[in-house]
């Protein structure tokens, strides 16, 4: 019995120690679209080696998540990898970045470029064989992102203009799964973000337009959705010191490194 | 004091035993609570119905319900024949010192984490797949194959123990060898119709076994939501519809999955009750 209330008395002990261990660190915590928290996550960990006293938690979600987060003051800032409806537009935001997106097939495929039209032929399978795109005589096995993820709704917005993804398409559920895909498989199609193509895929022409930040910059390649971060009014005190680090030509250069497309200046 | 002992220690088992139940029932009123209020909004036929697009208002699962069922029907015709042979063999035929081997290592192969098989698929069945038999690779064929070593364990591990659970007493064995009939005759005239209902439970359960496995067949079945018309076109099941949408699924969206994970609890609950009305039957 009396080990019993020994233990209790530690147990309590130590509840009431771990309460007062919070010193004046300054929290920041920013939640919403999968597709900037990697970026988000690099920035954080960046900002809190520059800024000891400070800590800030990236948390995912998705672009809608993020926004309602932000709304209801539940996350300092929320994340979102397409543009903001019209009910959202009060709310405080900024363009952190641009984020491309591109066709990528096998680094054996014979294609190269592609029109917009093509792309949609083929997602909507009334495209099916390489052959009538100029490629070897095989069937073109069509890779999609899942129902409700940012880069499947961007690539609908962009390209499809309307009209369905085909049902017989393959899902993957993250740009990495596509890409794995798509390096194994000579006759597959897929999408991704433009920072994470690599030699393992090869990305396609666009209109005979290569994707490129430059090439966004300057209007000539039209595949990109906006990285925004929102917020339920205007950021003050660490929000702030996050945001104007972020927006610096320091945090504008880890993006670029990253693979995104910096703000204008940078 | 020790009377009060005895009786307290029985009371804090039977809380525990307990909450391990009210855990269940959480899990189920949860599931319910969410999923119902979906199929009650867009109603019974766009539920079950042909198109699965979330973002344009459809619901319809009966492709995902299809996947399942083909691929776990594929699982059970590469999983139970080798099963059952295996278990035959461990129970009749093998040598002590060889089934010392065979058991531990069938335990080992339960033991592997579903994700391990799922990405053995990916880089190895998958490409032999598509190489050699052509298509994609990410088909209903990879699944089941995937699947049908998943359920290995479960089938071999229960039939044996029922084959040998076949009462010793009764000398069905002596009897129809004595009878003149062959080892194989009496494997398949008196021994397996002795522990047919071990053996059909260890067949449900593995086939309960499949239905429910996700991260292994999400990574090499292809989820599209169309209807396959072939063995190597690839599918969607019940299970990796929620696995690979949840991520970011949202208000409705995210009801139509814990829709489809009622549907899917049903399946097994209905599996499972059988495989425990046979064992049952038998005593």
């Amino acid at each position: 019995m009396k080990h019993i209330k020994t233990s209790f008395a530690a147990i309590l002990l130590l509840l009431l120690l771990s309460a007062c261990g919070n010193s004046s660190v300054e929290k920041v915590i920013v939640a919403g679209s999968t597709s900037v928290q990697p970026y988000a996550e690099v920035l954080a960990e960046e900002f809190s080696i520059l800024v000891p006293d400070s800590e800030v938690d990236v948390q995912g979600g998705g672009s809608s998540a993020g926004i309602s987060a932000a709304e209801d003051n539940t996350a300092d800032i929320g994340m979102s990898s397409r543009g903001l409806k019209d009910s959202e537009m009060d709310l405080w935001h900024i363009e952190i970045a641009k984020d491309g997106l591109v066709m990528i097939v096998n680094p054996a495929n014979s294609v190269s470029d592609l029109t917009l039209e093509q792309i949609r032929g083929i997602y909507t399978k009334s495209i099916g064989n390489w052959s009538e795109l100029g490629g070897t005589d095989a069937k073109i096995h069509v890779i999609a992102r899942e129902e409700g993820s940012g880069t499947r709704d961007a690539f609908e917005s962009l390209i499809m203009g309307g009209e369905w993804v085909t049902p017989k398409a393959i899902i993957q559920n993250s740009n990495g799964a596509v890409k794995q895909i798509v390096s194994s498989d000579p006759n597959a199609i897929g999408f991704i973000s433009l920072g994470l193509a690599d030699s393992d895929v090869k990305v396609l022409n666009l209109d005979g337009v290569t994707p490129s930040g430059e090439n966004v910059k300057n209007g000539l390649y039209s595949l990109y959705r906006p990285f925004l971060f929102v917020s339920s009014r205007p950021p003050e005190g660490a929000v702030k010191r996050f945001i104007d680090f972020t927006c610096s030509a320091e945090g504008q250069k880890l993006l670029a490194d990253e693979g995104l497309i910096p703000m204008e200046g940078n | 004091m020790k009377k009060f002992n005895e009786k307290l220690s029985g009371r804090v088992f039977f809380i525990l035993a307990l909450s391990s139940i009210s855990m269940l029932a959480l899990i189920t009123v949860f599931i319910i609570s969410r999923g119902v209020p979906l199929i009650a909004n867009v109603g019974l036929k766009n539920f079950f119905g042909m198109t699965w697009a979330p973002s344009r208002g459809l619901f319809g699962i009966t492709p995902m319900i299809i996947g399942s069922v083909s691929v776990t029907l594929g699982a059970a015709i590469i999983g139970i024949p080798i099963g059952l042979c295996c278990s035959i063999f461990l129970a009749e035929f093998a040598p002590v010192r060889m089934r010392e081997i065979f058991r531990p290592a069938i335990q080992l192969l339960a033991g592997i984490p579903s994700v391990v098989y799922g990405f053995w698929g990916l880089l190895f069945v998958v490409p032999f797949i598509r190489n050699y038999l052509g298509g994609a690779g990410l088909s209903i064929l990879a699944g089941s194959i995937i699947l049908g070593i998943m359920i290995l364990p479960t089938i071999i591990s229960i039939s044996e123990a029922s084959i040998l659970a076949i009462p010793k007493q009764y000398l069905y064995k002596e009897g129809a060898l004595a009878l003149g009939l062959t080892q194989l005759q009496t494997i398949r005239f008196v021994l397996l119709p002795a522990a047919k209902s071990g053996i059909v439970s260890a067949v449900i359960l593995g086939i309960g076994r499949a239905i429910g496995e996700t991260m292994a067949v999400i990574m090499v079945l292809g989820n599209s939501v169309a209807l396959p018309t072939s063995v190597l076109d690839p599918v969607r099941t019940l299970t990796t519809n929620i696995g690979i949408e949840m991520g970011y699924a949202k208000d409705e969206h995210q009801q139509a999955l814990f829709a489809t994970g009622i549907v899917l609890f049903i399946i097994i609950m209905i599996l499972n009750s059988t495989a425990q009305y046979l064992t049952r039957r038998k005593r």
